[in-house]
């Protein structure tokens, strides 16, 4: 009964946008929607399925979008867990599609995040708010702050230093140096990254994602159907979902939801760490991506920071990591999930010049939502070529 | 240092008022499961461990020590933006649960994991207060 090698991406596509002030984060959508359909040969009225979140979206957003689309979907799924909706949208879809409750799911995000000046990463906290947040909204904890608690822990147990976490900086900006599109080209070292100012200690600027507007589309369907479509599939392997809170009694900091949502995965999949050829992994902040290689099973925990540095996760290493350019240099509009299976499907087809994986046979995407120093969520897929 | 954050009154329902009311007198209220024995914090209507609705509250010592920190630099909210940089932590408390707070009483690049500290209090309205964390 497993969805394991049945289900495939059959269609993406990422807004070259990075900055639309002229555009809605619905417009973006459409356009997307446009872009992958035309991707996988199919058209809007071959959609039965939808699939959406957003940070602007009200609670019936994914209503709302299918009404600036016009269509007419049988089945409708808003999960928003954070930046990873997207990646866990890839599981519900495929879980859907296997069941009969649709046959081609659209997932979409779109997002003016940066032309809105959306100060997503310093500017959280206050006095009042509801009863709940009133134990951290006195504190002002920022997005940032949450991960730098993280950060900060790690650096004490384990002695990791701020240059191993700079090589994470410096190898996505070597990567997305090769993404025409990607946002931040100029190259960095690892002293631009320390000499950055400190965002909350020990974050440094150049440890952060940045802003800017986009949106991307995947269309999921059967990978029977998906073999007589225009492009070669990408197949779901294994998939897995977590959530980790930090609230009640006194839980490992650095264990994340990373460490359930891949094992999960790798299990339905049957697949070790050892076989991933490339990873997309969300990169919030360079502790992220250290976090979650060791939640993931890469390394041990503690080891990230030797596991990070020397060119492993760059171009041509041995396990490159965010090939687009990531959050870090490439793109953020807000939440980021939708681009990790962007790019992991277009490796997987391959072709891509400079910044193609060589022998790229099998890709693992990992999205982390919400804050990783309170609560947060996680959402791995791994996917092959067919 | 965060001393210059003013902290407004918090927003309190049935279920959390108990532990602000005793930031007002000074004191670290937590909630204790009278059928499982869980200790939890932030407290809730019921056992988060058993589900249970039979909860007590007792007061803690107010002490624990530093478990993660992060010295904040930059936040555009108004409410912080002039206070920057203030320390931002968790605290483990010596009962066991963690509090998220701020670090004062001591210059912020000071502020090591597992030092030691204790709790005290800023006045609100309403009789209640906002605990923060200095050297023990
Ligand atoms: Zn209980």
């Amino acid at each position: 009964m497993t969805i394991s090698g049945k289900i495939a991406v059959a269609g993406i596509y990422e807004h070259p946008t990075r900055f639309a002030p002229d555009k809605t984060d619905s417009l973006i959508m459409a356009e997307c929607a446009r872009g992958a359909l035309e991707d996988a040969g199919l058209s809007l009225s071959d959609v039965d399925g939808l699939f959406s979140a957003g940070i602007s979206m009200g609670p019936m957003g994914v209503v709302q979008l299918a009404e600036y689309l016009n269509i007419k979907p049988r089945h409708l799924d808003s999960t928003n867990i954070g930046g990873s909706s997207f990646v866990a949208h890839v599981s519900h879809a495929a879980a859907a599609i296997h069941a009969g409750l649709c046959e081609v799911a659209l997932i979409l995000y779109g997002s003016t995040a940066a032309s809105n000046s959306m100060a997503i990463g310093t500017g959280m906290g206050s006095g009042g708010g509801n009863p709940d947040a009133a134990f951290v909204s006195p504190y002002g904890m920022t997005t940032v702050g949450s991960y730098a608690l993280i950060a900060q822990r790690h650096m004490h147990l384990y002695g990791t230093r701020s240059e191993q976490l700079a090589e994470i900086a410096v190898a996505t900006r070597q990567h997305a140096a090769l993404n025409p599109n990607a946002k931040m080209q100029r190259p960095i070292t690892i002293e631009d990254v320390l000499e950055s100012r400190v965002i909350s200690s020990p974050l440094h600027l150049l440890d952060c994602c940045i802003i800017s507007d986009g949106g991307g589309a995947v269309v999921v369907t059967s990978l029977e159907r998906a073999r007589d479509l225009a492009q070669p599939p990408v197949i779901l392997r294994g998939c897995g979902e977590a959530v980790c809170h930090q609230e009640i009694g006194a839980p490992d900091l650095l264990t994340i939801a990373a460490h359930q949502s891949g094992q999960n995965a790798f299990s339905m999949a049957g697949l070790s760490p050892q076989e991933v050829d490339f990873c997309t992994i969300y990169d919030s902040f360079t502790i992220t991506l250290l976090a979650t290689l060791e939640n993931l099973g890469f390394c041990q925990p503690g080891e990230g920071g030797d596991f990070v540095s020397g060119g492993r996760i760059a171009p041509g290493g041995d396990l490159p990591i965010n090939p687009d350019g990531g959050g870090l240099s490439s793109n953020h509009p807000g939440m980021r999930g939708i681009f990790l299976v962007i790019e992991a499907v277009r490796q997987l087809r391959g072709g891509l010049g400079p910044r193609q994986v060589s022998g790229a046979q099998i890709g693992l995407v990992h999205g982390t939502g919400g804050t990783l120093g309170t609560m947060h969520s996680g959402a791995t897929l791994l996917l092959s070529k067919d | 240092m965060s001393s210059g954050i003013e902290y407004k009154t918090p927003a309190t329902d049935w279920q959390t008022r108990a532990f602000w009311e005793g930031c007002g007198r000074q004191e670290i209220v937590l909630q204790r499961c009278r059928d499982c024995g869980a200790i939890q914090h932030r407290p809730r209507g019921l056992c988060a461990s058993c589900l249970s609705s039979d909860i007590e509250h007792f007061v803690a010592k107010g002490t624990g020590e530093v478990h993660t920190f992060t010295l904040t630099q930059q936040n555009g909210m108004p409410a912080f933006r002039e206070n920057c940089p203030y320390v931002l932590a968790y605290v483990e408390l010596d009962e066991g649960p963690r509090l998220m707070t701020h670090i004062a009483g001591c210059p912020p690049d000071s502020v090591r994991i597992g030092m030691k500290v204790r709790a005290e209090f800023v006045a609100t309205e309403g009789q209640l207060g906002v605990p923060r964390f200095v050297p023990a």
